[in-house]
């Protein structure tokens, strides 16, 4: 393996360091408990009747075969929602986004995609549910549903919803549409820099849905006391995002409930959602017992995720010397029932790797009768990047230039404006495309026939956001710290990391804790490449916060004045006084006895972006008669930053590329024409085993981020962007002719080269 | 409602009795019966190894398996791979590797890593990922989890 490359200068003693995570053993020894591993005395068991049918009218609903089955505690339809008992008139602005997210929760009047909560049930147990939900009888009248951007664009194209109107530019259409929103981004003179251009390249690109594919399906139990107090305990990646949203659809004030979050078993965006949250409430309600409710896999695919499919344009123009002169894009994504396709994010995302002089970005945010999409790392980015970097490469092709040539040649820098405005602070683009030029890899050449080698590279914002901590002394000279995110790949360890280091106290001393959300203040989700950057930078205030109390009591102890005393890796000494000296413990020893406890608390919201760039180089060989890749190399390159836990970022890198290889190579939702899906399993969907891939090199490189205490841009999203197009290219050039639709099973490669 | 069944197995080297329904997985009631939550649920078709136990010697996944099954049985699950003395060198090896991103595919990871090198001391790189195909992880891309079980081999001889 190459050698990381560190650029920052910082010298640390903890930060930069392989510990083991704290949570690490109870999760080797099955120990630690995930939301489904909770027993509540008085536990029910429930389940949900989905829909069968992608777009139907709900004629009849009869539950009460249902609710009279023995062992049946409650049954709840829509009409348990407050949502039904409000109307247009008293919610005013806010009526159409309630009904979508009450609608969303359990369906009313239409179901819009196969997999739509129609009623639910809590029984003594699973089996009991199971039978009770086949009770309840529904009578649909079925509509032909819209599968895809395109069809739902069309002008006699099914309507989802009669009351949305397309958002075209900030004006409400007059018809309604499919179309929930049209935005666009512009900077320059598009039809100038086309002209300007040498050689201009135009294309269209499709991409398929994908799930998140994480391996614990969504759960969710609660207990709605008799005094309104609501108490739920789920696997989710914002226990603060779940409050709201069930405070909202249940109309219920957000002090009255309390979520713990459980271990969660991976989410990678797709557990921000509250899906079973309000019904396993509503089911509590009515039983006066604690309700549990787990999705099934097929649950999780039919009803929870996906990552949009798209339909995307891209023409690009270039000087003769590989200067872009113009882009204009096009990006119309697919929502899924309800709008709010990450199609936004996707046209920021677009053209960020590089200068552009001239760019215009369309979007469109279609709904379609598929579940509603959810984020999914980097939500938008990779779908842009393989439309976007697939042109570049055919370009590269024309002119024939060095692929990461032309890319450092029009490589983002400190200073330039992206299309949608922002302008950046120092990043390490260009460090991550020279990385990857001098890598053995690269230098290496790829002999054979029908082999391929892509290279691409990618985008993410890495904003802050919102994160809390409080860090308590311990008399025994340890700290308890007391976070808000949840951890779903290792982030307590980056987060003690963090802690330790500012505290100048060995890694061990730190012992991080997630706790539910009345016990710490608002942290955003555990998402977003955010939470080592943000919630990190939490830890580093409260353990400022620390020292500054520290220096306090030390100066009160010594009768000093507080200006005199100095707190250096941890050890508290008198400016003048050789004498006064005590360490970071045996101040800790002396607290309980002058004056009590301390603890630092911070609620910090960072300002700015991280920004995280990676460049991926990948080898494959396509069968010529199968027409199956396989991956015989690849290599990620990316600027992290700072590397709080170096093996959790490698981590990440790897987890991202295999997730881009599913993308690329087999993942997809396969629908029929009735849009019923008909791979709803993992043998079918089939994601990446250990067999179907290599060893995934990585190279952490360091630019410090100049918006970090430690340097820190987060990590998790950008290795999920390169590989599309990386792949892509590679099977262009392994048969000779341009890939422009994923995911590239064997069937579409062979009719790619017929 | 049908009739419980009485069945009388061993798990993790301690003699277990358990009624239950004939329609009940293995993976059901060691979960909710017995209060063995190590072993996940991930699909409960057999297709992500979530659940993976050895049964009489055999790696299976629990989800498929009836626990009328377990009748006269030798079971062992994540729960039994520890000892009291400490972790067994494939835990430690996927601590130490940081073979575990969010957990929940690791008990199963780990029954089935042992059950290889328990047989196989001396597997490769690719009889390890041949394995361990029956093992979904959407985290780590696997990279770790191999290079954590050829540490734990390594360490295992030595």
């Amino acid at each position: 393996m190459t050698a990381n490359i560190v650029l920052s200068k910082g010298e640390y003693a903890v930060v930069g360091k392989r510990p083991v995570r704290p949570d690490g053993v109870d999760k080797v020894t099955g120990r630690a408990q995930y939301g489904a591993d909770i027993r509540l005395t008085g536990l029910l068991a429930g389940k949900t009747l989905r829909s069968p049918y992608a777009h139907a009218r709900i004629k009849s609903l009869d539950t009460s075969a249902a609710a009279a089955l023995p062992g049946v505690y409650a049954v709840v339809t829509a009409a348990d929602l407050p949502f039904a008992a409000r109307s247009k008139e008293e919610l005013g602005g806010e009526y159409q986004r309630l009904k979508f997210a009450s609608n969303h929760i359990l369906a009313t009047d239409k179901v819009l995609f196969k997999g739509h909560p129609v009623a639910a049930v809590a029984a003594e147990n699973a089996h009991i549910a199971e039978e009770a939900v086949k009770l309840i009888r529904v009578e649909y009248e079925v509509l032909p549903p819209a599968l895809t951007v395109r069809a739902a664009m069309a002008a006699e194209a099914p309507l989802l919803h009669d009351d949305l109107f397309t958002a075209e530019l900030g004006q409400l259409a007059d018809k309604p549409s499919n179309i929930a929103a049209h935005m666009a981004f512009e900077k320059g003179d598009v039809e100038q820099g086309l002209a300007a251009a040498d050689l201009v390249v135009e294309r269209e690109y499709e991409t398929a849905s994908v799930h998140q594919g994480y391996i614990e399906p969504h759960n969710a139990t609660a207990f709605w006391n008799s005094d309104g107090q609501l108490n739920i305990w789920c696997s989710t990646q914002g226990p603060f995002v779940v409050r709201s949203a069930v405070a909202d659809v249940l109309r219920h004030p957000v002090s009255r409930v309390k979520v713990t979050p459980m271990e969660i078993g991976g989410g990678f965006g797709g557990k921000i959602t509250a899906y079973l949250e309000p019904i396993a409430a509503l089911l509590s309600r009515k039983a006066g017992r604690p309700v549990q409710l787990l999705m099934s896999r097929m649950e999780v695919f039919e009803a929870s995720g996906p990552a949009p499919g798209t339909w995307m344009k891209v023409k690009l123009g270039v000087a003769n010397d590989g200067k872009i002169t113009a882009a204009d894009i096009t990006l119309a994504f697919e929502a899924g029932a309800y709008p709010g396709s990450p199609v936004m994010q996707g046209a920021a995302c677009a053209l960020a790797c590089y200068d552009v002089p001239n760019g215009r970005i369309n979007g469109y945010d279609v709904v379609v009768n598929k579940p509603k999409t959810a984020a999914y790392r980097a939500p938008g980015s990779p779908q842009a990047a393989f439309a976007v970097e697939s042109v570049i490469d055919e370009i590269c092709g024309q002119l024939g230039m060095d692929p990461i040539e032309f890319r450092l040649r029009n490589a983002a820098k400190e200073g330039a404006r992206r299309v949608e405005g922002p302008v950046y602070r120092r990043i390490g683009l260009v460090e991550c495309l020279e990385a990857a030029r001098n890598h053995e890899h690269y230098r290496t050449p790829l002999d054979g026939k029908h082999r391929g080698r892509g290279v691409a590279a990618g985008f993410w914002f890495n904003r802050g956001f919102a994160s809390s901590v409080n860090i308590t002394v311990n008399p025994d000279g340890t700290v308890n710290l007391i976070e808000g995110s949840v951890d779903i790949g290792g982030s307590r360890a980056s987060i003690a990391q963090q802690a330790a280091e500012t505290l100048g106290i060995p890694y061990a001393a730190v012992k991080p804790t997630v706790v539910d959300t009345d016990s710490i203040g608002y942290t955003m989700v555990t998402g977003g490449s955010r939470t080592t950057f943000a919630t990190g930078w939490a830890a580093i205030e409260a353990a400022e916060e620390v020292k500054v109390q520290m220096r306090a009591r030390a100066a009160k102890i010594w009768d000093a004045a507080v200006e005199d005393v100095e707190y250096r890796e941890g050890v508290l000494s008198h400016k003048s006084d050789p004498e006064l000296r005590m360490t970071f413990q045996e101040l800790a020893r002396q607290l309980l006895t002058t004056g009590g406890s301390i603890t630092g608390a911070s609620n910090v919201d960072p300002a700015g972006e991280g920004n995280g760039f990676g460049v991926h180089i990948v080898d494959l060989e396509v069968d010529p008669d199968t027409g199956k890749a396989t991956i015989l190399r690849y290599t990620a390159v990316q600027d992290a930053g700072k590397a709080i836990h170096p093996s959790y970022v490698e981590g990440q890198m790897q987890g991202g590329v295999a997730q881009g290889i599913g993308w690329a190579l087999n993942e997809e939702y396969f629908f029929n024409e009735q849009g019923q899906m008909m791979n709803s399993s993992f043998l079918d969907y089939r994601m990446p085993t250990a067999l179907d891939l290599p060893m995934i090199d990585t190279v952490i490189v360091e630019v410090a981020n100049p918006g970090h205490p430690y340097g820190v841009r987060g990590v998790g999203e950008v290795p999920i962007v390169p590989p599309l197009p990386a792949i892509g290219t590679a099977i262009s050039h392994a048969i000779g002719r341009p890939m422009t639709k994923l995911p590239a099973t064997p069937g579409a490669v062979l009719e790619a080269m017929w | 409602m049908p009739g419980l069944v009485h069945v009388s197995t061993t798990i993790n080297g301690n003699p277990t009795d358990f009624l239950c329904e004939p329609r009940q997985s293995l993976l059901e009631v060691l979960r909710d019966t017995l209060g063995m939550t190590g072993t996940k649920e991930g699909c409960n078709d057999g297709n992500c190894g979530a659940c993976t136990v050895v049964f009489d010697g055999r790696i299976i996944t629990s989800c498929l398996a009836l626990a009328v099954e377990a009748q006269g049985k030798e079971i062992t699950t994540i729960e039994g791979v520890a000892s009291p003395e400490g972790l067994h060198p494939v835990q430690q090896a996927f601590l130490e590797n940081a073979a575990l991103q969010c957990g929940i595919c690791t008990p199963g990871f780990i029954v089935a890593s042992k059950a290889l090198l328990d047989r196989e001391p001396d597997a490769d790189e690719g009889r390890i990922r041949h394995w361990l195909a029956g093992n979904l992880c959407r985290c780590t891309g696997y990279d770790k989890i191999v290079r954590a079980v050829l540490d734990a081999e390594t360490k295992m001889k030595a």
